[in-house]
């Protein structure tokens, strides 16, 4: 190890280049990290330029620190940019996997196969060719769907991808951004012709198997002209990574009359009692409604990650077009969830929606942070926010913290706020009916965070109840 | 075996007795009416016997059919049989009262080793205990008391006990804030529920719910304790004379 990092630093003194044929970079970033990431995944040239442009803005910008939250700082010299995606499982059977993690999957009734590919168990060679997603992309093929990893897209459409990548979140974005758009390893590409309505729920769940997409993840997802798809993201098992810094892109682009719905559970390692160990979940999401009548919906429960900081947003681009946030965020032991949304209505008539509900236990802390933006010309704009808190024991906090920014006279804007605690007395009311504290605090949350979960498929629904049960099991004294 | 056995019970919160010697002996069949005046302990007494966790027994001992209430939690004790109808009944907000009352009786019947009611099954039973006390329908729909009336609460908890089916029931003030028909209507739910096989302990005010629901027994407690017991009519008395006669005697007893 040590070895490998003064070798690393003599090499840059002597402006070492990465050798092509390695499965691995040496940690740390510079232009001949980005070339080596781009020249692995045989990238088209406008691919690589695009990603020179990010990592030069890069080196000129600051990291920001303007977040509710503290953290070690980062080192990004000392992070690997890029590793062959592993194709030989850590373990040979699920006897070897941390007894904790597999009670956990239990509890959320995942099935064995599916649990031994999240926990990096070698799995059946039957189950992995014959795997639901063969199938499902045939199915989706026929309506002209592209549904694939993002280098795949590079490659195969080239042109969709320099049409739109950058459009919604630049490479100048900001810090996080910036970094994404130089080093992504990997990510989902998703187009859906004009007039076709998505039949099924895409997710990336089908392609757990198919590609380990790291710690910078890259998302583009185009609803074309009068087109509907319902996307979803993560899952609900805990993930375990031993990279800390997530930063992930997420760009969506519904045209005119396009439906986009995003739904996210997340539940990345939030680390042991103290903090340590956790995954910083840094991500910008951002979807435009480009033509006349779309429609973008983020739904998100966030339950994981030490920190998390993200703020889905959309940009209200055509006349009527509507944007929607729905969150469940939940902190507990020493978790900082930094979350909201940026609305920006720019035409006319155009709507949004924002419903976020904070849970904090133990030392939680959630902020909500969100801004409204009605531009000049967005007549008839109309946004409604609704940030409701609950708090469990006395040592969480929570935080509202709403920008509203209305630049034309015939804008409403509403804003609803409420706090609320679960109470001694709640709590035993429900106990005289035999219901346990835990019961009791989980049904209290479900009742909270209802308007939300029901934007969600339903059988995330289902997983999302669950997983917040279990996630403020003995959180409560 | 009496149902519940009380024996010198003491107790209160942390810097405060408030519960100073209670002896209390509760059969099955048997509906003890408990009275006095404000602030001697009615409700502290429900709190302590259902285990609120800000009360704590400092002495004494409580036998519920014969095991030490004590060793079990405020959830075994309610799956045991126990219940408290609260005087303040609590808003439980986003959960509705059918949702919540199903998870109640199922957590029962886990407990009890049988097997869950079904959705089909339990609106069935909710619906007939509706009819019971007499409750509007949409009131099961509902968050838990959010926005009840004070009336509306109080006859909610006679609906979860018509549902629950306790043995031992404990029901502090159910008749105040209620109307002369809601009186009457709780009082015939209270009365559905008495059989050969359960007790109720009511705390009460008023003789007018006594009127309706006759009790075996009647209690006055003053300052802690059970100064008086007696058959019913010791509710007329006091109805008649107040409770300035009671402390006289406990003043002159020393
Ligand atoms: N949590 C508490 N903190 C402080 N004092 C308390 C607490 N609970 C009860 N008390 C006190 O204990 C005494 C008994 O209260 P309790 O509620 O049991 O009376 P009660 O007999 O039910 O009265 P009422 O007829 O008015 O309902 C009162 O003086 C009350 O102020
Ligand atoms: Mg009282």
């Amino acid at each position: 190890m040590e070895a490998i990092e003064t070798l690393a630093q003599q090499e840059y003194k002597e402006g070492w280049v990465t050798d092509i044929e390695m499965e691995t970079a040496p940690p740390g970033l510079n232009e001949d990290i980005v070339r080596f990431i781009s020249a692995k995944k045989n990238e088209p040239g406008f691919l690589l330029e695009w990603r020179l442009k990010a990592y030069r803005h890069w080196l000129k910008m600051k990291e920001p620190n303007w977040q509710y939250m503290a953290y070690p700082p980062v080192d990004y010299q000392n992070i690997v940019y890029y590793a062959a995606p592993k194709n030989t499982p850590e373990f040979n059977s699920l006897d070897e996997v941390d007894p904790e993690l597999l009670e956990t999957y239990n509890k959320l009734g995942i099935p064995l196969e599916e649990q031994k590919m999240l926990a990096g168990v070698a799995v059946d060679a039957v189950f992995d060719s014959v795997s639901v997603h063969t199938t499902f992309k045939d199915k989706l093929a026929e309506l002209g769907i592209i549904f694939c990893s993002f280098s795949e897209a590079a490659q195969e459409h080239p042109d969709l991808v320099e049409k739109y990548l950058g459009t919604v979140v630049p490479y100048r974005d900001n810090y996080f951004a910036s970094l994404n758009s130089a080093v992504f390893s990997d990510g989902s590409f998703c187009y859906i012709p004009p007039g076709v309505r998505c039949p099924m729920e895409l997710s990336t769940y089908f392609r757990i198997n198919t590609a380990g997409t790291g710690q910078f993840e890259r998302t583009l997802i185009i609803a074309d002209e009068g087109s509907y798809v319902s996307y979803l993201e993560g899952c609900t098992a805990p993930m375990r990574d031993e990279n800390q810094l997530h930063a992930a892109v997420v760009e969506l682009v519904a045209l005119k009359d396009a439906q986009i719905k995003y739904s996210t559970v997340q539940n990345w390692y939030p680390g042991n009692e103290e903090g340590k160990g956790g995954v910083y979940n840094f991500v910008t999401k951002r979807g435009i409604c480009k033509g006349d009548n779309a429609k973008i919906s983020w739904t998100q429960v966030e339950t994981g990650s030490a920190i998390t900081w993200k703020y889905p947003s959309v940009i209200l681009q055509g006349d009527h077009s509507i944007g929607e946030f729905y969150s469940v965020a939940l902190t507990r032991n020493k978790q900082v969830a930094d979350t909201g949304t940026k609305m920006i209505h720019v035409g006319k008539d155009t709507r949004s929606t924002v419903v976020s509900k904070g849970i904090s236990a133990g030392n939680g802390q959630n902020v909500y942070r969100g801004r409204i933006q009605v531009l000049k010309k967005a007549d008839g704009a109309k946004n409604y926010t609704q940030c409701d808190s609950m708090l469990i024991g006395d040592r969480c906090g929570a935080h509202t913290f709403p920008y509203i920014d209305v630049g034309n006279n015939t804008a409403s804007v509403e804003h609803e706020a409420s706090t609320a605690r679960i109470s001694e007395d709640q709590l035993f009311y429900c106990k005289t009916r035999g219901i346990s504290t835990e019961d009791a605090i989980s049904m209290i949350i479900n009742g909270f965070c209802k308007e939300v979960f029901q934007e969600l498929p339903m059988e995330f629904a289902v997983e999302a109840k669950k997983l917040l049960g279990i996630s403020l099991e003995g959180s409560v004294g | 075996m009496a149902l519940l056995e009380i024996r010198n019970l003491r107790g209160g919160i942390k810097d405060l007795d408030i519960i100073n010697g209670i002896d209390l002996t509760v059969n099955r069949g048997e509906v003890h009416a408990i009275m006095g005046p404000n602030g001697s302990g009615k409700s502290t007494l429900g709190k302590i016997l259902a285990g609120h966790e800000e009360y704590a027994e400092t002495g004494g001992t409580v036998r519920f059919h014969g095991k030490d209430l004590f060793e079990l939690t405020p959830e075994e004790r309610a799956n045991e049989g126990m219940f408290l109808a609260f005087q303040y009944p609590v808003e439980i907000p986003g959960v509705s009262n059918a949702y919540f009352l199903r998870a109640a009786l199922n957590e029962r019947l886990k407990y009890r080793g049988e097997s869950e009611m079904s959705a089909g099954a339990f609106r069935r039973l909710m619906n007939e205990k509706m009819k019971q006390v007499d409750m509007d329908p949409d009131l099961a729909r509902r968050p838990v008391n959010e926005d009840f009336s004070g009336g509306e609460k109080k006859r909610n908890e006679i609906f979860h006990m018509a549902v629950l089916e306790p043995t031992l029931s404990i029901l502090d003030e159910t008749d105040s804030g209620l109307d002369i028909d809601a009186m009457r209507i709780v009082a015939r739910g209270i009365n559905q529920q008495r059989s050969a096989d359960n007790a109720m302990i009511v705390i009460t005010h008023y003789q007018r719910l006594l009127d309706y629901v006759v009790p075996d027994y009647v209690h006055v407690m003053y300052e802690g304790r059970i100064v008086k017991s007696g058959e019913k009519d010791l509710a007329l008395q006091l109805e008649e004379r107040g409770y300035e006669w009671i402390r006289e005697e406990v003043e002159a007893a020393g």
